[in-house]
């Protein structure tokens, strides 16, 4: 047994955990955290993506160990007060989720996406999401999820949030 | 792109997701979220060979690992004798083996479990199961149908005496709802004026891959056995485990809690949920099962697989004169639920929206020792869908006419509706020239076929293709009496109840369950509209038998076409009872009691009841009519008098690169007629994702055997579902004939993108190439065939590749034998 000591969603955490045990396991398993979900066991699908000390990070990919000191964040510590993130925010009003179950950690990726580049083009969200699989969108409403939060992060940006998202559709 | 105008009625309306709150956060319950005190966790091991005899199995050292509770075979469990179900015998003569719980004596598919660890963690469980020690035997794998069907083959199970599962037929001419195709195939050989084309297509295997791994926990604790199941059909998984294992039905609750993604993956009944309910009765504990990502791919059922030999015969003026149908679709070593009936849902679809007079549909069904084949997002309508308009198009070559000039010529024209094909099929609405029009307009169809035409003569080495799909398809699955007619284990209804809340707010009860559809939203903005209530007032419960005791689940594009309606029809029940409760305490006839917008008011006065206070005043129920209970609640199950007729117009430019292979979707345009459209913004949503799982069929996905049986691309590394770099973004609109077969006009949308998007990128492929001498690329149509379909258009050498792993049916396509571990996109 190793034990870590870790921030989780603002909270401080100190436990004995094996070794192996992969960072995605120690949040779901022991503390619950099961909003930070598995999609796969090679770390291609992105759907535990978490930020560790602000980078987004394949938690299944990190070992609990190395989060030791470190601060993390999944998406049930994304909203602050009450008040959802922008990228939470653009994902429903651009109908950017389906099942929702890539929705975690393509939200915590586009959040790293966007502190990395504020204003991305279509390839640029496209190119940058790219390690995150969803199998419900065809990825349209996610990339335009993605550029809508980029507008509503921008400073002094006042998007209204409750208009209607555009969509094709009905003569 | 077009925004719409917000419409005054919630019908039409593009509302953001109610369910997305608690996606978005997280807080979410995904069936290997719960996890009861006491839990026990289940592993299985599988066997890494395709076909082989057990010859032993020694659990010693993993009984003894830490943690373990206990290591169990089939015998071990006294379920040698249990088989879990088929529900479509598809003919009274067809072959069905049983399909273990865990394989006895025989595996006969690589992932095939024969033990199951049970332990205190889920890494203990899976660290035991390294230690149990199984011997096998190896046996000769089945893997190429054909030869599956040829005299002397190995047998998959030797005690069927064949691996032919059943051979079903249609005939247009026996049926009586058309001519002979025999005697068309005939007349056309004799007539120097037509043409009979012949083309084989092949529709390789494919994953399902939903994001949610299968999942499933059986609490054994208290007087009913609670299942949660990461499942498309709670309400078929009960019946059925009732029908499996003997537990009473009405001992069983099902709960399909958040289920993330189905796609007709999740329509099974598993071994392994089975495996969890034994265990649990027998230990007492809740036992719980998770697969990872690459049993999920080894074990879960595919899709697709099969190969269609077509026959068409037209006049040279281009009209069709019929269509023969020859199938071999690979079933797998056993049977799903519903799996030899998979392609047989395509039989009424080759026809498509022309006018054929005769056509005979012939499939025979094929086990190999191969993962078992079953449902997939469109399930026998996107295989029947690629080979007609392929085949239009190769005909369009033959004659040297325009591909969509030859489809107008065939199709039923607008004013032909209703119409009834030539398989009995009655179709009642659509508009083919309205979406084609509107297609084409978007798309710049004739400047595009110009600067095919410039890039030709110029000899660009990057050759621009158009592909066509003119596409319909039946969904709203299914008229009772037409599955009754097909041999289907179950009827076609859906079942819903509304509950009116003496607080004014309403629960309505959906028999459909959801896995990412957006039911709670759609519903919710229906029940809206019947009752006058606002949106927000709504409560969608599904997925869980207790709560909604009777259901027949998701597939098929049923939920809003048979399980909408079902809810409109309880609505009406729920306004008559208010009605005469309004007219009770308005002192009143009933019959000048007018319903409007919630409110129920007398004729010509002021004097009115909102239904709220309807509610109220039944459920305290101090002064409500003698003939009448005190309540509004109702219920209704609602069997579709037909299926619905989604179609569409879909249009891709493709460009290839003629020096290297590679393959880039440039534009997508779709018009879709899906009739009424309750929400845009969730129909919208569908039909891309539809879009980029036919895409992915075309150019990206196969699920390759080597030739030991062994499946090569069994992770997500290698079995590439397309990334948000490997599309582009769609142009997709809708236009709307409205069904006439339901009151609210609809038409369904789950599955519409996938059928109609794989012929219209193959389309576009060969288009690109044809005037180079290519005429055929198997899907999916990667760098490496189609630099080799150029190669050999060309008569250049290419190194030759071993027919028995390359043959169609092998499921081996992609493999070069220099990286016998297939390609990576």
């Amino acid at each position: 047994m190793a034990q870590v000591r870790v921030t989780v969603d603002g909270v401080n955490y100190a436990d004995d955990v094996e070794p192996r045990m992969l960072l995605v396991q120690y949040l779901r398993e022991r503390l619950g955290k099961t909003g930070t979900v598995v999609g796969c066991d090679t770390s291609n699908c992105g759907a535990c993506t978490v930020h560790l000390n602000g980078q987004s990070v394949k938690s299944c990919s990190v070992l609990a160990v190395q989060a030791d000191g470190a601060e993390v964040l999944t998406i049930e510590g994304l909203a602050r007060d009450g008040e959802l993130h922008p990228v939470q925010k653009a994902f429903n009003e651009c109908h950017g989720l389906q099942c929702g179950y890539c929705t975690p950690g393509m939200i915590m990726a586009a959040v790293d996406l966007l502190g990395d580049n504020p204003d991305p083009d279509e390839t640029e969200v496209r190119e940058g999401i790219e390690g995150n699989l969803c199998r419900c969108t065809g990825y349209q409403n996610i990339v335009r999820s993605v550029q809508r939060a980029a507008q509503m992060m921008k400073p002094g940006a006042s998007v209204p949030t409750e208009s209607p998202a555009p969509v094709a559709g009905g003569n | 792109m077009t925004t719409t105008a917000e419409p005054t009625t919630e019908l039409g309306k593009a509302r953001t997701r109610k369910e997305d709150a608690r996606l978005i956060t997280g807080r979410t319950r995904y069936t290997d979220a719960i996890t009861p005190h006491g839990t026990l966790h289940m592993f299985v091991v599988r066997s890494p060979i395709a076909h082989a005899t057990i010859t032993s199995v020694d659990k010693s050292a993993a009984e003894a690992a830490p943690g373990v509770l206990g290591v169990f075979t089939a015998a071990d469990l006294g379920v040698e004798a249990v088989g879990l179900p088929c529900a479509w015998p598809i003919t009274p003569d067809m072959k069905s083996p049983q399909r273990p719980l865990l394989a006895t004596g025989t595996v006969h598919f690589a992932g095939e479990g024969v033990a199951v660890v049970v332990a205190r963690t889920p890494a203990e469980a899976r660290d035991a199961a390294d230690l149990v020690e199984i011997d096998y035997d190896p046996l000769e794998p089945v893997l190429d149908m054909e030869a599956a069907l040829a005299d002397g083959a190995t047998l998959v199970h030797p005690d069927l005496g064949t691996n032919e599962n059943a051979t079903w037929v249609f005939d247009s001419g026996a049926a009586g709802t058309g001519g002979s195709v025999d005697e068309a195939i005939a007349a056309a050989e004799a007539d120097p004026d037509s043409i009979v084309l012949k083309r084989r297509f092949r529709q390789q295997r494919l994953i399902p891959a939903f994001m949610e791994p299968r999942s499933c926990v059986v609490d054994p604790t208290g007087e009913q056995i609670t299942v949660w199941a990461a499942t498309q059909v709670p309400h078929i998984l009960r019946t059925m485990t009732t029908v499996t294992l003997g537990v009473p039905e009405a001992k069983l609750r099902v709960i399909a809690p958040d289920v993330g993604g189905g796609f007709g993956g999740k329509i099974g009944v598993l071994p392994e949920e089975m495996l969890c309910v034994a265990l649990a009765q027998r230990l007492n504990k809740p036992v719980k099962w998770t697969e990872t990502r690459s049993e999920s791919l080894l074990a879960a059922h595919h899709g697709r697989d099969q190969i269609q030999d077509i026959t068409i015969t037209a006049k040279k003026d281009g009209t069709v004169t019929g269509l023969d149908v020859h199938l071999l679709a690979d079933m797998g070593a056993y049977l799903g639920l519903v799996g030899p009936g998979v392609p047989i849902l395509g039989a009424f679809m080759f026809n498509a929206i022309y006018k054929f007079p005769a056509l005979k549909f012939t499939c025979t069904n094929v086990f190999t020792t191969k993962t078992l084949t079953d449902a997939y997002r469109g399930a026998g309508r996107p295989e029947a869908t690629f080979a007609i308009e392929r085949i239009m198009d190769e005909l369009a070559v033959e004659l040297g006419r325009d591909p969509m000039d030859l489809r107008k010529q065939n199709w039923i024209a607008h004013e032909e509706f209703p119409f009834t094909t030539v398989v009995g099929l009655t179709y009642d609405t659509g508009n083919y020239e309205q979406a084609t029009e509107q297609a084409m307009a978007t798309f710049d169809y004739a400047g595009l076929r110009r600067e095919q035409e410039e890039r030709r003569a110029r000899g660009d080495k990057v050759q621009l293709g158009i592909g066509i799909s003119t596409f319909t398809e039946m969904c709203g699955l299914a008229p009772s009496r037409v599955l009754g007619s097909l041999a289907y284990g179950a009827g076609g209804w859906e079942a819903a109840s509304i509950r009116m809340l003496a607080t004014g707010k309403v629960e309505v009860v959906t028999g459909s369950s959801a896995h990412g559809q957006g039911h709670e939203t759609a519903f919710s903005q229906i029940v809206a509209d019947q009752l006058g209530v606002p949106f927000e007032d709504v409560e969608i419960l599904h997925g869980d038998t207790q709560i909604s005791p009777k259901g027949l689940d998701t597939y098929g594009s049923r939920s809003l076409a048979v399980g909408g309606i079902a809810i409109v029809k309880a609505a009406d029940k729920v306004i008559a009872k208010a009605k005469k409760l309004a007219a009770h305490l308005l002192e009143a006839s009933e019959d000048d009691i007018e319903f409007n917008a919630g409110q129920f008011t007398v004729r010509g006065t002021d004097k009115g009841k909102a239904i709220q206070e309807l509610a109220f005043a039944a459920f305290m129920a101090h002064d409500y009519p003698e003939d009448m209970e005190p309540s509004l609640d109702a219920e209704a199950v609602y069997d579709p008098e037909n299926f619905s007729f989604p179609h569409g117009t879909h249009l891709a430019a493709m460009e290839v690169d003629t020096e290297t292979g590679k393959v880039a979707l440039r534009r997508y345009v779709c018009v879709d007629d899906i009739g009424n459209v309750v929400n845009p913004l969730i129909a919208e949503g569908q039909v891309h994702g539809g879009l980029a799982q036919g895409i992915a069929q075309a150019l990206f996905e196969e699920a390759n055997y080597d030739d030991q049986g062994t499946l090569v691309n069994g992770t997500f590394v290698d079995y590439t579902l397309p990334s948000a770099a490997d599309l582009p973004s769609f142009e997709s609109s809708t236009v709307s004939t409205p069904s006439t077969s339901n009151p609210l006009g609809v038409k369904g949308v789950g599955e519409a993108g996938t059928i109609a998007s794989t012929p219209a990128i193959v389309n576009g492929v060969i288009d690109a190439l044809r005037h180079l001498g290519v005429t055929e690329v198997e899907m999916p149509t990667t760098s490496q065939r189609v630099w080799r379909a150029i190669q050999e258009a060309q008569g250049r050498s290419t190194q030759e590749t071993p027919v028995d792993t390359h043959s169609p049916g092998a499921g081996l396509g992609s493999i070069d034998p220099n990286n016998p571990q297939g390609e990576v996109q």
